[in-house]
């Protein structure tokens, strides 16, 4: 067993355990924390139902982003839609048999490879090229956007340009998975792709990508536009306390 | 005050460039410690005011899942950069909603996450420091809180739950702006914002009945304090003797008379605006509202109407049966606070009022939606009920109505540029140029539609509108009242 192969095996348990404890953990202060007054944000539907719809459309075609700006969204949306079948198709590495579906979509995810990358080069272009923008950009805007061209351009690279033994990659994950560890490849384009993934996983859970929970406890979203039906009471609202008055009679 | 230009309006709107610190100098005057005290706050900079505020940024956090998701969530796209009035009219890149929520954020990251503690160049992370509390200070108070930015973020992310936090961590070491705790205070102690008490509150009710007789020879009443009557009315105080507001109060008066419902204001709950929304704090929030609920179990009403106020509508709609709920010794057919609009839309579908639309003949009439009714409320059963009723009520009394152009209405409405405790003397600057989208959509429709009235269901835009309009060389009794237009036209009397 190589050094290499080692130190990329605990890699990825640091950063699986990171990914997974960190996200969990920013869920859990989001659960707990109290939401005392209703803030629901229109169009807010008046039902549980109606809420599940709007979060749905929200989350899968960035509903709120269409109507703001249509660059953005375009963009935007894009990469996320591109970086979701690179991910489906990418997991062929962690599955064997691979999965039928998973077989299937190989193909679109392939090309989701170049969507990805021309979808944050939009989204990195507005950050040098509107005032606005280039205004509320800091460096770790800039470098999230460094780290998933990155990631995406030596993914291509793999494919198109310096292929690696991908047997022995995903004999590798399938060992790490089942704590039976196999030698990686030491090819240094897969490296450097593996350890900007295992960079990514660990950054998500003290950067922004925290919007990726968050936005499913944001109570301007998530919150049902029913105050005058249901008294609402959290956190410090639910201490106060009111002797009903009904009338008699 | 320094001298200021009124933005121009061009053919259409523009989003500006960037202009760094133009606006830096926009400040509210400060409270003095007599008016900080009454509402439990510091009278003056405390000393460590740094880490009071640190602390009570980490309290405020712990207690609202909204700040907590909305200032961890943010991924600076950019989306919000081009909605807030006050960027529009004031191009100053801290009134973008990021940059204004970032003013916060940035020491949020600083004091309470993982990269901001060790990485704080990288995540743009700031100490909390004098400059920074000035910039707060600044750009907190040009904030309307009118949630617009909030409509178009994918997030939802609400800078009105930031700009609220913000002032509420001044207040909290002693930095309060004058304008709204010196109302605050009034309402705790007289009852109402404008300091009325209750002897100047009737005298003002007699004489409105008097001016009613003589303009129709019919008895309308303005009741005050009666106990048993149906209704509590509870309205803005500028309702009592601003112009427009007044005239919407008559009409709430001649509606109820011309309904034969019985109806009383308080001079213990003589103000629906809570202005503790503004600065954020809950318990004013709270103690405010309170009032109401007590005036109503006091005077044994049956149903509570909510004058024309946009905030206090958001207050009574979505934060009441929070606050000073359960509603249960109401009538259980109105079992929850309604909005004087959803009264009159009621009545007359039911066609239980008259309106005679020829006394308001020669008016073409467009709406301004108030921002907290838009985007903090609703009226009616149905979704989007609060801006078809006030537009069915108008069109009932008027032979023509014509809407502003669709992006500047609605759930995407511009705040009038006076809300969120801005209606203030010491920031007409702001105040001028934060109307200019506002200004600007009106401009079209009196262009291409002869729009010669503007009418609104909210005090502070009618004092804001009756203000700034001339500045846009448009004449200030060109806003009105919603009521007030039901006023001229409703016809009292035994029905034809």
């Amino acid at each position: 067993m190589s050094a290499l192969t080692v130190l990329y095996a605990l890699l990825f348990y640091v950063a699986a355990a990171t990914l997974v404890g960190g996200v969990a953990y920013q869920c859990w202060v989001y659960a707990r924390t109290p939401q005392p007054l209703k803030i629901p944000i229109p169009p807010a539907p008046a039902t549980r139902r109606g809420v599940a719809l709007r979060m749905l459309v929200e989350v899968t075609l960035f509903r709120s982003l269409f109507r703001s700006n249509k660059w953005i969204w375009l963009f935007g949306w894009i990469f996320h839609v591109a970086l979701l079948a690179v991910l489906l198709r990418h997991l062929r590495y962690f599955t064997e048999p691979v999965w039928a579906w998973v077989a299937l979509v190989q193909p679109a995810g392939l090309y989701a490879g170049f969507a990805m990358l021309a979808g944050l080069a939009g989204l990195w272009a507005r950050r040098f090229l509107v005032d606005r923008v280039r205004y509320i950009s800091s460096p770790s805007d800039h470098l999230m956007l460094a780290l998933l061209a990155a990631i995406a351009a030596s993914g291509l690279a793999m494919k198109y340009l310096a292929h690696t033994d991908i047997v022995a990659l995903k004999a590798f994950f399938l060992g790490l998975m089942a704590f039976d560890w196999q030698a990686l490849p030491a090819d240094p384009v897969l490296l450097v792709h593996l350890a900007l993934v295992a960079a990514l996983m660990i950054v998500f859970p003290v950067s922004k990508l925290l919007h990726a929970p968050g936005v499913f406890f944001s109570p301007s979203l998530n919150q049902v536009d029913d105050a005058r039906e249901r008294r609402h009471a959290a956190g410090w609202s639910a201490r106060i306390v009111h002797v009903s008055r009904a009338r008699g009679g | 005050m320094a001298a200021f230009q009124t933005p121009p309006l061009g053919e259409y709107p523009v989003i500006p460039p960037v202009r760094e610190g133009v606006m830096a100098h926009s400040k509210p005057f400060v409270a003095k410690p007599d008016l900080q005290k009454p509402l439990g706050f510091p009278g003056e900079l405390v000393p460590e005011w740094e880490k009071v505020a640190v602390t009570r940024l980490g309290e405020l956090v712990s207690q609202s899942r909204a700040l907590q998701v909305f200032l961890d969530s943010c991924v600076k796209c950019g989306a919000c950069t081009d909605k807030c009035h006050y960027y529009l009219g004031t191009s100053d890149p801290k009134n973008m909603p990021v940059a204004r929520q970032d003013l916060l954020r940035s020491v949020y990251r600083r004091y309470y996450t993982f990269a901001g503690k060790h990485f704080p160049k990288l995540v743009g992370a700031r100490d909390m420091t004098k400059e920074v509390l000035d910039d707060w200070y600044s750009y907190f108070h040009q904030c309307s809180q009118c949630r617009r930015c909030s409509v178009f973020c994918p997030y939802g992310i609400d800078t009105a739950e930031i700009s609220m936090a913000a002032r509420d961590i001044m207040d909290s070491v002693g930095l309060g702006q004058k304008y709204s705790n010196e109302i605050i205070g009034k309402v705790h102690k007289i009852g109402n914002n404008l300091g009325l008490p209750e002897p100047a509150l009737r005298n003002t009710l007699d004489g409105l009945e008097e001016d009613v007789k003589e303009a129709t020879g019919v008895d309308v009443r303005f009741p005050l304090d009666q106990k048993g009557a149906e209704v509590l009315l509870v309205t803005p105080s500028a309702d009592f003797f601003a112009e427009p507001h007044i005239d919407g109060l008559i009409g709430y008066a001649k509606v109820f008379h011309a309904a034969g419902i019985s109806w009383t204001l308080s001079s213990h709950a003589s103000e629906a605006a809570n202005f503790s929304l503004f600065i954020g704090n809950h318990d004013n929030l709270q103690k405010v509202a309170e009032r109401i609920r007590e005036a109503a179990l006091e005077l044994g009403v049956k149903r509570i109407v909510v004058g024309e106020c946009g905030h206090a509508w958001r207050v009574a709609y979505s934060f009441w049966n929070t606050l000073i709920g359960p509603f249960d010794f109401l009538d259980p057919r109105y079992p929850a606070p309604q909005h004087i609009c959803e009264v009159t839309y009621d009545l007359i579908r039911r066609g239980a009022l008259t309106l005679d639309k020829s006394a308001n003949a020669g008016k073409v009439v467009t709406f301004h939606d108030s921002c907290n009714v838009s985007r903090g409320s609703r009226m009616g059963g149905v979704p989007g009920g609060q801006f078809l009723i006030p537009r069915e009520i108008i069109r009932a009394c008027v032979d023509r109505f014509v809407d502003m152009a669709p992006e500047t209405i609605g759930e995407t409405t511009f705040c009038c540029g006076g809300g969120g405790g801005l209606l203030s003397d010491d920031l007409i600057e702001l105040r001028v140029k934060g109307a200019l989208p506002r200004m600007q959509a009106l401009q079209q429709v009196v262009e291409e539609h002869g729009v010669n009235y503007m009418a609104a269901i909210c005090a502070i835009c009618k004092s804001q509108f009756t203000k700034v309009l001339p500045y846009y060389k448009h004449p200030m009794d060109m806003i009105g009242s919603v009521h007030g237009l039901v006023s001229s036209a409703i016809v009292l009397g035994p029905k034809q």
